[in-house]
């Protein structure tokens, strides 16, 4: 018993008081991209959209254009872009309301203070702000190689306490106010998948969560459904796209906000 | 046979009769061998599939390769060594072959369709099914209550006691063996990092160990000893999150709360490493994409010693308490004989005494490891799973701390060779220890240097059946805690 009340000493207290304090990721972590919006007409190799394993950049008449919502965040077009016009930043907080607002075509925006939950990109589809107060999700992996699971699933740990904004992954869809999905949706999940949504009350929100939810990622070649949630539940469900290859924990986080944060209510 | 890291003429492998191919793997197997993998590549033109068996020594570090074809129904091995039970349903599965007396054959990842167009749910199979007044059946998932993959497992219970659990995955089928013979040589790298994202360390190592292979490719000794700080990184997170799991399950909330954060610490180690903590986009093949120089590997070297110090603390209080131990002991218990027909592997192989782990049986270079030990418990139970990762908690740390400290001394140098293109017809197995246990990629090339087939065997396919055996007579209140003292992975199962 002692020992445990050393050990509990010892471990200390690890809560970061997010998004007032911003958390220290990587020097090396693939955050928000950055796009020069100039002609690419000069260079005639587009060694960029080769190397994409992933086919998540083409070449516009404006410069690149690159769709996160497809992105691994790999690098690849940054280290062969010759003029150095891709760059991917450190911003962490990469969510979008639309699936458009995913597609990068210029400069990351400036400006967000660090202590705010930088509002997603582009606009709310609806009104939210009926989940800003409590919010009980359910977590469906759909053909998820764990990584975003685990990612999901960390935020309940000290570090992030999930609980403290009031949020919550509930047992069973029917307790839930919305669904977190992660995974390409798999044919094998598209039933089970579809029964969840249908069990949860309306209004009910969508949390797209990782490039293969949004758009199949690695596996969207796959002969096994794995095109994203989009293919199977109705179209314009989803709220909050969160992209990443998984995506950061703190980017989840700050996407979960992105629905379910008010100032007022965050307890400190 | 040969030796495991060299790759073989696919027209040099013995193409034996399908009764000598059967008697070998069922001899092998009784004499110590391992069935690593058994598949089938379908024929063109012919109506059945060539059948090609990989067996290994790992006393000798020897492989043996053996094919035949072409075959369409043969007699089942699955009686005679029990753990072709489910490289034979997927032959089944994949190839149509018919392996005539299986005792159990149905799907593995999906159902074939009525011909409907409709094809059914994985879980819509026949199961094993207990009839009685006062039995009865618990159904579970796909989807479950916690932040998990999906899966369906069903209980044949009388009272609380569990006879039967029967596990029918494929929910997260994705095709990716299919996947990495059509997509182009740059997308497959990520993919294989995503077969299963808590092992993309090792799934990459063995993909990138093909390559080499494969193509006769030397890799650098720095990307040697920055693959093995990433595999062992990986061994850790994962060790200390199942630790934690199990403490939650057991009610010991300490080490359920710390391990967690703990858990962050050492993928974050990795993200220092590659930008990704699950060490995405780290792997090349021929070496490794990013160095550390001496600054990184101190400042590793100083956040390690810290995270492994929290980790000892974490876990010590929670083996040191009576509660914790006695409810950890004797749970879930799976015999040294069951494990051998099985072909139990890894953490769950070595809590039943059986001696094997692939960074000694098929190292993957020759760096020494002399901080790394073979740890194995006898009772094989969920005690002695959960001793089992303590201990590699230790060998891990100390191996990465040495590794990064020699990182740091050494002059800096490539870290990456360039690697030609794939050879034609050609066969290289790579086996590579990842945290759950062993796993096993096989690579075999057709006439113009593609893949003609691309096997891919991770350690849960093994290791589910040693859940389903765990749980038998046990209380149905003990599943949660036996299945994280296992911890397997479904789309590496489900591929």
């Amino acid at each position: 018993m002692l020992n445990i009340v050393r050990e509990r000493l010892h471990q200390g207290y690890r809560t970061l008081n997010y998004p007032f304090k911003q958390p220290v990721i990587s020097p090396r972590f693939a955050g928000l991209p950055s796009i020069t919006p100039t002609s690419c007409a000069s260079c005639s190799a587009h060694a960029c959209t080769n190397c994409c394993p992933t086919g998540a950049l083409a070449i516009t008449p404006d410069g690149p254009a690159l769709d996160m919502g497809r992105c691994l965040f790999c690098r690849a077009c940054e280290q062969v872009c010759p003029e150095k016009k891709i760059i991917f930043t450190h911003e962490h907080r990469l969510a979008a309301y639309t699936r458009e607002a995913l597609i990068i075509k210029g400069p990351a925006p400036n400006g967000f203070p660090d202590e705010s939950v930088r509002p997603a990109l582009g606009e709310p589809r609806r009104n939210l702000s009926l989940f800003a107060r409590s919010l009980k999700l359910r977590e469906v992996s759909a053909g998820g190689c764990m990584a975003c699971e685990a990612d999901v699933n960390v935020l309940c740990t000290l570090i992030y306490d999930l609980g403290r904004f009031g949020i919550e992954y509930a047992a069973s869809p029917r307790h839930a106010d919305g669904l977190l999905i992660t995974g390409p949706v798999t044919e094998n999940m598209r039933l089970a998948l579809l029964d969840a949504w249908e069990a949860t009350p309306d209004p009910r929100i969508v949390i797209a969560v990782g490039t293969c939810a949004i758009s199949g990622g690695t596996f969207a070649e796959s002969t096994e459904g794995c095109k994203g949630v989009e293919s199977v539940l109705p179209e314009g469900c989803v709220d909050v796209y969160v992209p990443g290859c998984p995506p950061n924990p703190w980017s989840i986080l700050d996407g979960i906000l992105s629905v379910a944060w008010k100032k007022a209510h965050a307890n400190r | 046979m040969f030796s495991y890291r060299s790759a073989i003429d696919h027209a040099d492998v013995p193409n034996v009769p399908i009764e000598a191919l059967r008697g070998t793997i069922i001899d092998y197997c009784r004499n110590g061998w391992d069935l690593m993998a058994f598949f089938g590549i379908p024929v063109d033109g012919e109506n059945g599939a060539e059948l090609i068996a990989v067996l290994g020594d790992p006393d000798t570090h020897t492989l043996e390769i053996l094919r035949s074809l072409p075959v369409r129904r043969y007699p089942s091995v699955t009686k005679e060594c029990p753990e072709a039970h489910l490289f034979e349903r997927e032959i089944f599965e994949q190839c149509g072959v018919h392996p005539q007396g299986h005792p159990w054959l149905k799907p593995v990842r999906f159902c074939r369709s009525a011909g409907d167009g409709q094809r059914p749910g994985p879980a819509q199979a026949n199961y094993f099914h207990i009839e009685g007044n006062e039995v009865h059946e618990v159904g579970v998932g796909p989807i479950h209550a916690g932040v998990i993959e999906p899966g369906h497992f069903r209980f044949q219970c009388y009272g609380e006691n569990v006879m039967h659990l029967e596990i029918q995955l494929g929910f997260q089928h994705r095709g990716v063996e299919h996947l990495i013979s059509t997509l182009p040589p740059h997308a497959v790298l990520p993919l294989v990092e995503n077969i299963a994202g808590d092992s993309a360390i090792g799934h990459a190592t063995a993909y990138c160990s093909i390559i080499e292979r494969l193509t006769g490719t030397d890799i650098p000794l720095r990307a040697q000893i920055l693959r093995r700080i990433a595999l062992e990184l990986e061994r850790l997170a994962n060790h200390t999150r199942d630790l934690g799991a199990i403490g939650g399950d057991t009610g010991f909330l300490p080490t359920s709360a710390w391990n967690g954060r703990i858990t962050g610490d050492f993928l974050n180690l990795t993200s220092e490493l590659c930008g990704s903590r699950f060490g995405r986009n780290l792997l090349c093949p021929g070496g490794v994409k990013w160095d550390a120089d001496p600054a990184l590997c101190q400042s590793l070297i100083k956040r390690l010693r810290t995270a492994y110090r929290d980790v000892r603390g974490s876990v010590n209080v929670m083996l040191e308490t009576p509660s914790v131990l006695a409810r950890l002991t004797g749970t879930g218990c799976v015999s040294h004989e069951t494990a051998v027909d099985l072909g139990l592997v890894g953490v769950a192989a070595r809590a039943c005494g059986i001696d094997r782990d692939a960074r000694f049986d098929w190292p993957l270079s020759d760096l020494e490891s002399p901080l790394l030990h073979v740890r194995t418990e006898m009772e094989g139970d969920v005690r002695a799973r959960t001793l089992v990762r303590s201990l590699e908690l230790d060998d891990s740390a100390a191996q990465t701390e040495a590794d990064l400290q020699r990182l740091s001394y050494m002059e800096e140098s490539k870290i990456a060779a360039d690697v030609p293109n794939l050879p034609a017809g050609k066969i290289a197995v790579a086996l590579v220890e990842g945290w759950r246990g062993i796993l096993c990629h096989v690579g075999v090339t057709d006439d113009d240097g593609g893949w003609l087939a691309y096997k891919i065997v991770d350690p849960s396919f093994h290791n589910w059946m040693g859940l389903a055996m765990a749980l038998r007579n046990e209380q149905i209140s003990d599943f949660p805690l036996c299945n994280k003292s296992f911890n397997l992975s479904y789309c590496g199962h489900d591929l």
